[in-house]
């Protein structure tokens, strides 16, 4: 059978897909993708189901080789550089790994996580329908932990056919939007103002269960015990010390610290790719607008089909793109928003 | 009569979930309005209901927002919510085996002097309890469990250990606790189970259902031993002594 062999990769990289959802009721954390758009676009490029179990690979780099014949890949989320047999190839495309070759994916570069998807998709044993890496509970198929140097994929064979690419809209670079509560009644209003108006920095301990918070502190009005209740991807937690943890993939299904706020479904994957150390504020919308955006990001997964493209007219954009950097605009790894100004950049030259 | 209920509130927890709150408080009443409403959508489900997750004092509805929109669900739960709930709850009764103290129950002791007794006094207070599972969360199977006598609440840990062997047996504050895999907790242990409330390739796959009323029992070294042999190979320990 075709493999994919793990040369190298970074740490916090596992297999993951939509999620395992069903069983939170006994305690089972639903995990899945951190940012879902990633996964659903590196699947769309090799035409998988968009919630297909991928590889996310963590903020630093990876290699693959592929054993026993071809094996067609495809990249998405946060951006590296690729390299194929000692050709390099965009990001957000397809790429065919030749039997025995190797694919060189370099550190992230504005984000935390990369989509490495495979035609096919990978094969495994599902348990409460995912693949899902929870290291915690023991789940995850092939291997219920996060990948190593040396793991195999069993994979199909790559079949004939045009590489890919695929065009993604930009990402917002304004603040992450959240909706108050549940339990934002635990909190003064200088507190939420406090909240909302603050700079935030994703501290470096954080990790797929939860993103610390490091900024000022957040006052309780009422101390920082709750009974504890249910918790949703994005929630935003209070512990005692008054520094916010945002729950991720891989949280607990229920917590004891009041909630302040909860980030809204179509920004928690952009929130998810925001590097350690990077500063960002809070915007609070209402419902009736969190939930326009999730039925436009619903929307977006739904037509990524529709963004498909050859990939001969991706050279163009990587032309363009060192025209904008010998134009003088630097791209920087830590700020997205130079990003911003280079994509705006590559738009006017076309 | 039907005594007056006070209605739950509906607070929006994003715009994917609706945590429908009976009581700020850990609450009997409270959780057995929870469970009535998560009966409820289960029988007369809500389509773009995704998942509930119940818990102590609320309910928490995941569904999605490019089916229902969250005005239209809360008002659909407001009304569910007001449905008289049956006192003659259908639950089942579990007889869980426990190994009290030694290496089982490292806090034992402690608890002890703590609670000026000895020992084999906190482990019958212990055994005196009649449990109700209030909810399951945190990680698979972890069970916490209402019930517990007077006589045994007690402050948390200062220090919560981050480490906590699988089948833990702990009390902490007014609750009592049944853990599954190994994790950390701020509670006291007091005994081990060899029951897994959660196993992969069992079936079912997780024991206690929210509800579930649960007592304890003793057992010594050598049926622990034989019976974490037994769970091993997928047995179910606990004793479902009735069904109503």
């Amino acid at each position: 059978m075709t493999k994919l062999v793990i040369s190298s990769i970074s740490p916090a990289s596992s297999v993951q897909d939509g999620g395992r959802f069903g069983a939170q009721r006994y305690g089972l954390t639903p995990s899945g993708a951190m940012d879902r758009l990633g996964l659903a676009a590196a699947n769309c490029l090799v035409g998988n189901a968009p919630m297909a179990p991928a590889i996310e690979i963590g903020p630093y780099g990876a290699a693959f080789t592929a054993r026993d014949g071809a094996v067609r890949v495809a990249f998405s989320g946060a951006p590296r550089s690729a390299e194929v047999g000692g050709r390099s190839a965009g990001w957000d495309t397809s790429v065919t790994i030749a039997d025995g070759e190797t694919l060189k994916l370099g550190m992230a570069r504005g984000g935390s996580f990369s989509y490495l998807a495979i035609e096919g998709a990978i094969k495994g044993e599902p348990t409460f329908g995912s693949l899902a890496v929870n290291a915690r509970a023991g789940l995850g198929s092939p291997y219920p932990r996060p990948l190593q140097a040396g793991d195999e994929l069993g994979v199909s064979a790559a079949s004939a056919g045009p590489e890919r690419r695929i065009d993604l809209p930009a990402a917002g670079a304004g603040p992450i939007r959240v909706t108050p509560g549940p339990q934002d009644d635990e909190f003064s209003e200088e507190a939420i103002k406090q909240f909302l108006d603050s700079e935030w920095k994703i501290s470096a301990t954080s990790d797929r269960m939860g993103y610390r918070l490091e900024g000022p502190d957040i006052e309780h009005l009422h101390g920082h015990n709750i009974v504890s209740d249910g918790t949703v991807n994005g929630s935003i937690q209070v512990p005692g010390n008054g520094q916010p943890i945002v729950l991720m993939s891989d949280r607990g299904t229920s917590g004891g610290y009041p909630k302040i706020a909860t980030v809204i479904t179509a920004d928690f994957g952009r929130f998810a790719q925001i590097p350690a150390g990077t500063s960002f504020r809070f915007r609070a919308v209402s419902m009736e607008e969190a939930q326009a955006e999730a039925r436009k990001f619903a929307e977006l997964l739904r037509t990524l089909p529709d963004r498909l493209g050859s990939i001969e007219s991706f050279d163009l954009n990587v032309d363009a793109l060192q025209d904008a950097n010998v134009a003088g605009v630097a791209v920087s790894a830590m700020d997205a928003g130079t990003w911003q100004a280079a994509d705006a950049l590559v738009q006017e030259n076309f | 009569m039907v005594p007056p209920r006070t209605p739950p509130r509906l607070l929006p927890s994003g715009d994917s979930a609706i945590t429908v709150e009976f009581s700020r408080k850990i609450d009997d009443e409270a959780n057995r309005r929870v469970l009535a409403l998560d009966r409820t959508l289960a029988q007369e489900p809500i389509a773009g209901v995704t998942e509930t997750v119940p818990t102590y004092r609320s309910l928490l509805v995941h569904y999605d927002p490019t089916e229902i929109d969250f005005p239209t669900l809360g008002r659909k739960l407001a009304q569910l919510a007001e449905r008289p709930v049956s006192s003659s709850e259908r639950s089942r009764l579990w007889r869980v085996p426990v190994a009290y103290g030694g290496e089982y129950g490292i806090d034992l002791e402690d608890v002890a002097k703590t609670l000026g007794t000895t020992p084999e006094d906190v482990v019958a207070r212990h055994i005196a309890g009649d449990y109700r599972v209030a909810m399951l969360g945190f990680t698979p199977g972890w069970s916490y469990l209402s019930g517990l006598p007077e006589t045994l609440h007690m402050p948390r840990r200062q220090n919560p250990r981050l480490l906590t062997p699988a089948g833990t047996i702990s009390v902490g504050g007014v609750q009592a606790g049944i853990q599954c895999l190994a994790g950390p907790s701020g509670w006291h242990l007091l005994g081990c189970t060899p029951v897994r409330t959660y196993q992969l390739h069992r079936e079912p796959t997780f024991l206690l259902e929210p509800g579930d009323r649960v007592k304890f029992y003793q057992i010594d070294a050598k049926t622990y031993a034989e019976q974490e042999r037994a769970a091993e190979r997928g047995e179910i320990i606990a004793e479902l002594v009735r069904q109503i």
